[in-house]
């Protein structure tokens, strides 16, 4: 569904992206891993339209949107949940999750996703009234994944989903992934937490110095001795 | 209530953890230690000294000195002058101030960043940026706060590293972490707090084994899927 093919992304002149495919095929769990600075935030933002590749093609079901606004680029389809979490702190739970749909199509099928949304993250419905600032770290993330899944995507893109929680949280946070992936919609994961994000991908792909370094189902890179020196410090 | 009826002791040379859920009270301990939010009630001591009614600066200038969750280094100044604001602190020159500056920055591993803006930093070095400031000023007592959220396991144990050498040179060492790697490898006893309360205390490897923090934070996974 989602084909990156051979993108170069710059900073200036500075080269943050080289020759960068990736494909993510419908249903799939996909984990993209490297060291800080690698350029995994870049390649997401890339794909959302955020930064522009100056050379190379993204397309989404057969159609190119390596052009296209980041606002079209959710309509057809793909959601970007940022690192950081990026929630608006100021606005209530509910305003929050009501900007994650904002499209005809979407607006009209609010209530039902709201309903959905919730069963996923049940401690949101208790906090609807609450303004986003005043909600714990956890809280904050599932809110920001709640607000990525109004658009209805078929292709989520998470960008450290985990930084800075509690480990149960974590594990919650990775069950939650795992469910909504269940439901159909495609996941396109980024992480630190190599172990986690590499055990529930279907495929992974190593990101170095902005060049795709190695891939291989998930199983595959958790057992290879590269990455289990080099990102799981075993 | 954020924090309620707390009480700790951080050892000369001791490192000491504080672990909880998020919203538990943890950086507001930070901040009541940092003098950016004196407790309602109880008190506060650094070695014989009370620390009641001092301001942050007074107390970084008496020896402890902290690390913010969010780092916000000097973005448009180089490294060598974010280090030497820290230095300022306990130096009266600035040449004193920028030899030790120098000093701390080959130590932590950013002689190749020094004249550079810090704006051009990754994050695992903007931690150490982080990290170089709060030493600069010479401090008896670090409290670090999440320094090693957003670093994979093998910079993590890196940061484990120079934060083990620091220790060994003389500095305790007060952490909050979420990245249980980390706290196991360095504390050597360990505090959690839940809403605001303590539910446990001691060493790494008897508090990961208690149900009420296994319960609270850890979750049943932690023991079989540490990544």
């Amino acid at each position: 569904m989602l084909k990156v093919s051979e993108i170069d992304v710059y900073y200036g002149d500075m080269q943050a992206l080289r020759n960068v495919s990736i494909d993510v095929h419908p249903g799939e769990v996909v984990s993209v891993i490297g060291s800080n600075g690698a350029g995994k935030s870049t390649l997401l933002k890339t794909i959302s339209g955020m930064l522009r590749p100056r050379r190379g093609t993204i397309s989404l079901d057969g159609n190119q949107i390596s052009q296209a606004p980041p606002s079209k680029i959710v309509e057809k389809g793909i959601s970007h949940v940022p690192e950081g979490r990026q929630i608006f702190p100021t606005m209530t739970v509910l305003e929050n999750l009501e900007m994650g749909a904002q499209f005809p199509r979407t607006k009209k099928l609010l209530k039902e996703t709201m309903r959905q949304v919730v069963t996923y993250f049940p401690r949101l419905k208790e906090r609807l009234e609450q303004k986003g600032g005043t909600l714990s770290g956890g809280e904050q993330q599932m809110l920001a994944m709640g607000r990525g899944l109004m658009s209805l995507p078929t292709l989520m893109m998470l960008d450290e989903p985990s930084l800075g929680l509690a480990p149960v949280l974590v594990s919650t946070i990775f069950e939650i992934i795992e469910k909504i992936n269940k439901q159909g919609t495609s996941i396109l994961l980024i992480e630190q937490n190599v172990f986690h994000s590499l055990k529930i991908a279907d495929r992974g792909y190593v990101l170095e110095n902005g060049e795709i370094a190695l891939s291989g189902t998930g199983q595959e890179l958790l057992e290879n001795p590269h990455i289990r020196k080099t990102y799981l410090g075993l | 209530m954020a924090v309620g009826d707390l009480s700790f002791e951080l050892e000369k040379g001791e490192i000491l953890a504080l672990i909880g859920p998020n919203g538990a009270g943890k950086t507001t301990v930070f901040n009541c230690l940092s003098g950016f939010l004196p407790p309602d009630e109880g008190e506060v001591h650094l070695e014989d000294r009370l620390l009641g009614g001092l301001q942050p600066f007074q107390i970084c200038q008496m020896g402890m000195a902290r690390t913010f969750q969010i780092v916000k280094p000097f973005l448009t100044i180089s490294v060598l002058d974010n280090v030497m604001v820290g230095a300022l602190a306990k130096e009266k020159s600035t040449s004193k101030a920028k030899k030790k500056s120098l000093e701390i920055i080959e130590f932590i591993g950013l002689s190749s960043w020094t004249n550079k803006e810090a704006q051009g930093l990754p994050l695992p070095l903007r931690k150490r940026l982080e990290l170089a400031r709060a030493l600069a000023t010479q401090p008896k007592v670090l409290l670090l706060d999440e320094v090693m959220a957003g670093l994979n396991p093998t910079e993590v144990d890196e940061l484990i590293a120079l934060l083990k050498e620091v220790n060994r040179q003389g500095v305790s060492i007060f952490l909050i972490e979420h990245v249980m790697r980390g706290v196991m490898a360095l504390s050597k006893r360990v505090i959690v707090i839940n809403y605001g309360i303590q539910i446990a205390e001691g060493s790494p490897e008897d508090v990961v084994k208690d149900e009420q923090v296994i319960e609270a934070y850890l979750g049943k996974e932690f023991l079989s899927a540490q990544g």
